[in-house]
């Protein structure tokens, strides 16, 4: 079991406050990712959590028990770091051993998990090799099993992957998921990787500036976001924000398109510019559009059709997917359900 | 890219790397070759530099007249036994410094060292009149406990020091695994600064054992070490330079071997850091 609820849950360091009221319901089994830009109190939210710092003010709970101020050793959560933080001076089987040693479990059953974690994680090979012997991706691997062993309430990962190269990223991100499938243990997932949210989560929390500008389903937070913050964040390549008058025309302060939901064509449209970069990709284009008045436009075309720089296009928006903008940023009801 | 040095520069820089190093172990040099001369030879102007007989016969006074081996275990004891308790001390006080730091730690770090600045002639009399009452005067426990109090504070800024490298990370990571407190120190922290450790432990006891103003100054015959057991051949007989560099040469001779067993541990503990 591996409930977790904060309720206004707030941190300071010193007069700086770092998150100012957080309040949040995670269910047992979710699979939740906190995501944001750099600074905004992802690690410090997570490491709350974990207790590796004390809140300043609210509660914690985990299976309903207030843990506010139980030490991290006391809460049955396991962490992965970015920096993975193992434990130099031991091999990979006394790495993944440590946190049933200390739990005193009996010498037989330690092997008897250690063995399975190591076969699930493909690093049989590598159990007596020291952690300066492995590659990166090996050493996150054993950071995880190390994690694993110990059937913890709920896996804790603050930017697990941020340090692997692309490819190895994007296998170690199945392999967590597939983890997560075969485990159904909660998972708290911090990343500002908008793709890792999107791919991995039940359910995303949004932060910005310490605070949560959006809780929900990768796919609530694409089709309805409750901001400009949230919509300009989820999505890639980014929303493109129409102000002013164009905007005014929609009825809003602001307006917002996907690059994905404008109608391209050579001959009419509402808006007209002249591609500035094409972007090839192969299955898709991203044309840079510049439009008089908006600036530059991201659009995205399918990869068939090629464009020449300078060329002048027209872009009409999709009208059922126009995001709608108040003033103060918030989303305005919308076409599209 | 590696520098380029000339050879003439490179010969003429070990030469005095090894004047400078002549020049510092010449004392020592002179004392062991006077150790086996006569006593007449020993004040021989102009000096002789090495004996025209060599003798053992100042070493057979020196054991002789006072129990080398008795001062030799006191001096072991004083400073491996004022360096342990001094590093049960040290390492978590330093933990707490590093890893666990507050507003003050700087000016408590700042202000152990300042007792290092103070000249221990200041206190001698307060401490020499509170070991008289507590009747530790002459026992080997009362000068262990002045050698930790006075090594203490180099110990907890090696040691702070030494763990301020140790990433943090580590030992959060033994805290989520479920370790307390004394588990993440000694099987996490420990392990991983044994090489700091080391060095502080190496160079504390030699420090303690080359401790001279405390040790003649708290001692009779009982507890006294072997810097006690030299100042006593230097003083009342007159002089007697053989006999003298022989004590020297017997109270020298365990710290310089260990030294030279564990140069290569001493010269990477205290550059340790100093290169990433
Ligand atoms: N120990 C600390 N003392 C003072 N300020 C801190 C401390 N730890 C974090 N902060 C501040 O809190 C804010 C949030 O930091 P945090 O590490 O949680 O950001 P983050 O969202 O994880 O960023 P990143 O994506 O760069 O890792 C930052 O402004 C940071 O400077
Ligand atoms: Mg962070």
């Amino acid at each position: 079991m591996g409930s977790i609820t904060l309720d206004h849950v707030n941190k300071a360091f010193g007069d700086v406050q770092v998150i100012p009221d957080i309040s949040l319901d995670i269910k047992d089994g979710e699979f939740v990712v906190f995501v944001g830009p750099s600074g905004c109190g992802k690690s410090t939210l997570l490491r709350l959590i974990a207790g590796l710092e004390d809140t300043t003010g609210g509660t914690i709970k985990l299976d309903g028990a207030d843990m506010t101020n139980a030490p991290p050793a006391k809460r049955g959560l396991a962490m992965v770091f970015q920096s993975y933080a193992l434990y130099p001076h031991m091999s990979v089987r006394d790495n993944i051993a440590f946190p049933l040693k200390m739990a005193n479990t009996p010498k037989d059953v330690i092997a008897q998990k250690v063995d399975y974690a190591a076969r699930t994680l493909n690093l049989n090979d590598y159990l007596d090799r020291r952690p300066r012997a492995l590659s990166g991706g090996q050493r996150q691997r054993v950071a995880i099993g190390r994690a694993i062993v110990r059937e913890p309430k709920a896996f804790l990962f603050d930017e697990p992957l941020s340090n692997l190269d692309a490819a190895l990223r994007v296998n170690m991100r199945l392999e967590i998921t597939e983890l997560h499938q075969q485990l159904k243990t909660t998972m708290i997932y911090v990343t500002h990787d908008q793709v890792e949210a999107m791919t991995m989560a039940d359910r995303i929390v949004v932060l910005n500036a310490g605070k949560v500008e959006q809780f929900g389903t990768p796919l609530e937070l694409y089709r309805k976001p409750a901001n400009r913050f949230v919509a300009g964040f989820i999505g890639s390549p980014k929303m493109n924000f129409i102000d002013g008058q164009d905007a005014a025309r929609y009825d809003a302060h602001s307006i917002g398109v996907r690059p994905e939901h404008f109608q391209l064509s050579r001959e009419s449209g509402t808006f007209t510019g002249k591609v500035a970069v094409a972007e090839q990709l192969g299955a898709d284009t991203f044309l840079h559009v510049n439009v008089e008045r908006l600036g530059l436009i991201t659009v995205r075309t399918g990869g068939d059709e090629t464009f020449e720089n300078g060329e002048t296009v027209h872009l009409t928006p999709d009208p059922q997917r126009i995001y709608r903008f108040s003033a103060d940023g918030t989303a305005l009801s919308h076409g599209q359900a | 890219m590696a520098r380029s040095v000339r050879p003439q520069t490179k010969i003429a820089f070990t030469v005095l790397a090894w004047l400078v190093g002549l020049i510092l172990f010449f004392p020592i040099l002179w004392a062991i070759l006077t150790s086996f001369k006569t006593e007449s030879e020993a004040i021989a102007s102009p000096p002789v530099v090495l004996p025209s007989v060599w003798t053992l016969e100042n070493y057979f006074d020196v054991q002789a007249r006072s129990d080398y081996f008795k001062h030799f275990f006191n001096s072991v004891l004083i400073s491996v036994g004022s360096t342990l308790i001094g590093l049960f001390i040290g390492v978590p006080a330093a933990w707490s410094m590093a890893f666990s730091p507050t507003k003050r730690t700087k000016d408590i770090l700042m202000w152990m060292l300042s007792t290092k600045m103070m000249p221990a002639v200041g206190v001698v009399v307060p401490i020499y009149l509170l070991f008289r009452d507590w009747q530790l005067l002459d026992t080997v426990h009362g000068l262990t406990f002045v050698l930790t109090m006075i090594n203490l504070p180099i110990i907890i800024w090696m040691l702070y020091t030494y763990f301020r490298e140790i990433p943090v990370d580590i030992l959060e990571a033994a805290r989520m695994d479920g370790a307390e407190l004394w588990k993440e120190i000694v099987y996490v922290l420990v392990p991983m600064a044994i090489p700091g450790i080391a060095s502080t432990l190496l160079l504390n006891v030699i420090l303690a054992w080359n401790e001279a103003f405390w040790t003649i100054n708290l001692t009779a015959a009982q507890a006294a070490p072997l810097t006690a057991f030299i100042s006593s051949f230097s003083s009342p007989q007159g002089l007697f330079w053989a006999k003298l560099s022989a004590a020297s040469t017997l109270a020298i001779a365990p710290i310089l071997l260990l030294g030279w067993f564990s140069q290569k541990q001493l010269v990477r503990g205290l550059t340790f850091g100093a290169v990433k």
